[in-house]
């Protein structure tokens, strides 16, 4: 190497999963970040990442997000470990970006900053009764059976006989899985000990998954509409009404939803009601929630009050308007699983409130030099895997198309994380590493091993740190 | 599986071997150390019985490389490292469709059944045709000697439609 010729790049990048963040259907959303690693340690011999993650451990949505029953998804682990241990990748635990370092000390310290911090919130329905007892939302039940640190509190209520799920996208149908699936399932995979004794515990018989439009717009990928459909001890309860025109769309439909759409059809044609003894999910379609309705005493939700739709406009486009008509479900439990959200981070990165995105072109952030973004918080949170996957290696090429044209100056050499991690430290705030991530894999892995599963997670984060720092 | 070639390039050549997946054709469940070791022995005698695959990547570039029968198209790509941007990331598990291929049609019809679960996944792939398999599900024979298949585009390509996302 010549003294003429070497350039650091230093880049960082920065994957928080805030606490609570999107949870993916099958989600890889972890991937995102690596998927982009492995193109940038590629694409020069002198590109360095550091990757900054707020909780102590990494991959984010992978571990947070993809379902207990779903490890096969969880394979992708195994090539994120291979990239976070290569030489000119590091990856920084337990550092709060926008709390403990801004985004512009670390765009003077790196060359490069990449956002791929994900949808740490969610859309509401915005109707009376949202804030009672009973009423969650998916992104806190489903990070609460994944053992997301900030809500191992959340205590649900399973005591009620119907639960009610608004949306009918993947996370909507993980959910229902999660709450009807046979214990003997479930406690085998990494779901928390928590929620697998609240879910022995369960009285809960029925899941309703409410969508606003119809039949031909469910939202869900087949794969997991099939798993309800083969999942033992349950009965589908859908509403005949609800598929009218259905059979004569069908012919004309591309092969995907074709196959979802008789999928679902066959559901009708299985005579299910003499069954005793088993539990029961499906859909109802062309329902907006109107209101979430109060028992008598008031102390929690009871039941809630839905606009009957019609559907208007043709093609993707159709869009469900209310009627005058108006339905009512009485539930115990109601989980909104209607979208996540991204927030802004940091008030010196442009926020587009209206899309909840980071203005970009092509993952360079508007207004901004050596910004990028990556994944939710560029595309908005939704997509299966390969999606947000490919997305991933288009910001990456957009950064080494950058690089090579000098839109980013790397003239001027960066301290990179020699810069941050000391600053850091002055501020109390002390990093983990990924061989420090490894303890505490190799804790969780150890007693899960001891009760069956393949780990149990830590819930606590002062814990990790405690395993992380031995 | 294009992350793992990328590690494993990264990596000496002795612990690049490790990396060498193989799954039992039509199992996707089951892949195993042994099974690993019990290629590399057999891959000596199998010299005689390869297969010879053409790739056409997404560069339209021809890659010709060899497989041994048994095998599926993702060991193929795994075992050659090929470099295809994510390829084969849930490493064989029906778990994902970045393993989408793009076969000739007279091959197509050859190729073993299809089950559901593996349409299940086909059906959210980017470009999808009606000649598309999974590569891990299809398994390395001496009747697909000589194939072309092509690794199609994975996401539609943003700058053609000109805007900012």
């Amino acid at each position: 190497i010549t003294a003429l010729s070497w350039h650091t790049y230093p880049w960082s990048v920065w994957p928080i999963p805030l606490c609570s963040t999107n949870q993916a259907p099958s989600g890889w959303m972890g991937s995102v970040t690596v998927q982009m690693f492995v193109c940038l340690l590629q694409g020069s011999p002198h590109i360095q990442v550091d990757i900054y993650e707020r909780l102590p451990v990494p991959f984010g949505l992978v571990r947070f997000g993809v379902a207990p029953d779903h490890p096969e998804v969880k394979n992708v682990i195994n090539t994120f470990t291979q990239t976070a241990q290569h030489k000119r990748c590091h990856f920084l635990g337990n550092v709060h970006v926008g709390k403990d370092i801004t985004i512009q000390e670390l765009m003077q310290a790196y060359h490069a900053v990449v956002l791929s911090y994900g949808a740490e919130g969610n859309r509401t329905m915005g109707v009376s009764g949202e804030g009672l007892p009973g009423v969650y939302s998916a992104k806190d039940f489903v990070g609460w059976y994944n053992g997301l640190p900030c809500n191992k509190e959340l205590q649900p209520d399973l005591s009620h006989e119907t639960a009610v799920i608004l949306g009918q996208g993947n996370v909507a149908l993980d959910v229902a899985r999660i709450l009807l699936s046979p214990l003997d399932l479930l406690k085998k995979t990494d779901i928390t000990q928590n929620a697998l004794e609240t879910l022995a515990a369960s009285k809960v018989q029925r899941v309703l998954m409410v969508g606003r439009r119809g039949p031909l717009q469910v939202a869900c990928t087949i794969k997991e509409l099939r798993e309800m459909v083969n999942m033992p001890y349950t009965a589908p309860d859908m509403l005949p009404a609800d598929f009218q025109h259905v059979a004569q769309a069908l012919a004309d439909l591309p092969r995907p939803r074709k196959r979802l759409t008789e999928l679902i059809m066959k559901t009708l044609n299985e005579d299910h009601r003499g069954r005793q003894g088993v539990k029961r999910w499906g859909f109802r379609f062309f329902r907006s929630p109107l209101e979430v309705l109060p028992s008598a005493d008031g102390s929690r939700a009871s039941g809630i009050r839905l606009a009957v739709n019609k559907l208007e406009g043709v093609g993707d486009a159709v869009t469900a308007v209310p009627t005058s008509e108006v339905d009512e479900i009485a539930c115990g439990m109601i989980i909104s699983s209607i979208g996540y959200k991204s927030l802004p981070i940091d008030p010196a990165v442009p926020f587009d409130f209206k899309r909840a995105i980071v203005p970009n072109n092509m993952g360079r952030v508007e207004e901004t030099t050596g910004l990028y973004c990556s994944g939710w918080v560029k595309r908005g949170p939704t997509g299966v895997i390969a999606t947000t996957m490919n997305d991933s290696f288009d910001t990456a090429r957009t950064i080494l198309q950058d690089l090579e044209s000098g839109a980013i100056n790397v003239s001027v050499s960066r301290p990179g994380s020699s810069e941050v991690v000391p600053l850091l430290e002055k501020r109390g705030v002390r990093t983990v590493s990924f061989a420090d991530w490894e303890k505490i894999n190799a804790e969780e892995t150890k007693q899960g091993t001891a009760v069956g599963k393949p780990r149990e997670k830590l819930l606590d984060v002062r814990e990790m740190l405690a395993v992380a720092w031995t | 599986m294009s992350l793992v070639f990328a590690a494993g390039r990264l990596l000496s050549g002795a612990s690049r071997v490790a990396w060498r997946k193989t799954s039992l054709c039509g199992d996707p469940r089951r892949t195993s150390a042994r099974q690993i070791c019990s290629r590399l022995v057999t891959g000596a005698l199998w010299s005689e019985n390869k297969v010879t695959v053409n790739f056409i990547n997404r560069d339209g570039e021809r890659i010709t490389v060899q497989g041994s029968p048994g095998e599926s198209l993702l060991d193929v790509v795994v075992n050659q490292d090929l470099d295809f941007d994510g390829f084969g990331a849930c490493e064989g598990t029906l778990a994902c469709s970045t393993c989408h291929l793009v076969f000739e049609e007279e091959v197509y019809h050859n190729l073993g059944p299809v089950t559901d679960e593996e349409l299940d996944m086909l059906d959210l792939s980017y470009g999808l045709t009606d000649t598309s398999r999974l590569g891990c599900q299809i398994c390395l024979s001496k009747s697909l000697d000589g194939m072309t298949v092509r690794v199609p585009e994975s996401v539609m390509d943003i700058r053609q439609s000109g805007g900012s996302v």
